[in-house]
């Protein structure tokens, strides 16, 4: 999923302050899994900020609305009707949802309330790590199902630096050495001989290198 | 203003243990303060961000969530994860400007009547000196978010 993280409220304020109604709209998908950005978050916030402006003696009206997905251009019709009773809108999307909402009402100012993260899976209740950054040429077959681009700090590709020490990154004691997890998992798959493989150099294009990435599927584009 | 100011306290109390103690304390003719709404639930766990902010929001000066002793949940840590979530939402209430002292999470058995009296005394003498939420305002306009 794509992770993301409340903005600080302080930032969140000076966004919405010189209005007097805002669409506060949430996300179902990946940011109500990672709890930043769902129905609830967005009763939190909106509570918070019209409480938080209160006190300076500003009075706003915030409508909260969820769309199943803010990242496809038939969710965000939905907002259609309220579009029109409010001055701006705050957007707990992740960043593809703030710009998908910004790109089809183009005359309402449209704020982002979540900072994204990355691409990441859940490693126990309120714990997310990130898993992959999208590098457009998957090498987990290559190395035990563990990617070095996303969890090696350097993005080694062929074995771990001088930094690993007792199985853990220089960078922190809280950070696996993904080389040494790669290690691992192929030895207890008896796939040793995969480590011995020298990966070529990455060809960093189709990892955003080359450019905005776009992906077109002839049989299914309109 | 301070001197006529009685603080609306809202405590969220866990069937098994603070809700079953305030009974304790009414059965024992305990005097504790009026000022004080429970609202059962049936584990403290289960008292969310949400249920604490809007409590804030709809004219609360001060909330407090009573669960179980700890190792003691019914629900095995319902009272603990409760404790994680109270310490979040203060964080919250400090960025808000509220301030994080108007919230709290404690503790108790069922049979200790007299302390759940004593933390309604201490809880609403506390809130009673901090002063009225910088919030109250808002409940008076009884604004309600406009679902669309």
């Amino acid at each position: 999923m794509i992770t993301a993280e409340r903005k600080p409220l302080e930032e969140l304020i000076e966004y919405v302050r010189p209005f007097k109604r805002i669409l506060l709209v949430g996300c179902n998908e990946c940011v109500t899994v990672c709890s930043a950005g769902g129905r609830k978050e967005v009763g939190l916030l909106a509570s918070g900020l019209k409480m938080a402006l209160l006190q300076s003696g500003t009075t706003i009206e915030i409508r909260e609305h969820t769309l199943e997905r803010q990242c496809d251009p038939e969710y965000i019709d939905e907002l259609l009707p309220m579009i029109d009773g409010v001055d701006a809108v705050m957007s707990m999307a992740c960043g593809c949802g703030v710009q998908e909402v910004a790109r089809r009402y183009k005359d309402k100012p449209v704020f982002p309330a979540l900072n994204t993260k990355f691409m990441g899976a859940s490693e126990r209740q309120g714990v997310w790590a990130e898993r992959c950054q999208g590098c457009g040429n998957c090498l987990l077959g290559m190395t035990g199902g563990i990617c070095p681009i996303a969890r090696c700090s350097k993005r080694l590709m062929n074995g771990p630096c001088g930094g690993s020490v007792t199985g853990k990154c220089e960078i922190s004691k809280d950070v696996d050495c993904a080389w040494q997890l790669i290690w691992d998992r192929l030895k207890a798959l008896g796939l040793e001989d995969q480590y011995l493989k020298i990966i070529p150099a990455k060809d960093w294009r189709p990892a955003g290198g080359g450019g905005p990435r776009k992906i077109i599927r002839e049989d299914l584009a309109a | 203003m301070m001197e006529n100011f009685e603080p609306v306290i809202v405590a969220f109390c866990c069937h098994y243990c603070a809700y079953t103690a305030a009974d304790m304390a009414g059965s024992q003719r305990l005097e504790y303060s009026p000022n004080v709404k429970i609202i059962r639930v049936p584990c403290s766990g289960k008292v969310d961000a949400i249920h604490i902010i809007k409590a804030f929001e709809k004219g609360a000066d001060g909330v407090y969530v009573a669960g179980c002793l700890d190792g003691d949940c019914h629900f095995k840590n319902g009272n603990n994860r409760a404790s994680r979530r109270v310490e979040y939402v203060q964080k919250y209430l400090d960025e808000i400007g509220i301030g994080s002292e108007r919230l709290e999470m404690v503790k108790m058995s069922a049979g200790m009547g007299y302390l759940f009296a004593q933390i309604a005394i201490d809880m609403t003498e506390k809130i009673r000196k901090l002063g009225p939420s910088p919030v109250r305002p808002l409940a008076m306009q009884a604004s309600q978010p406009i679902a669309c």
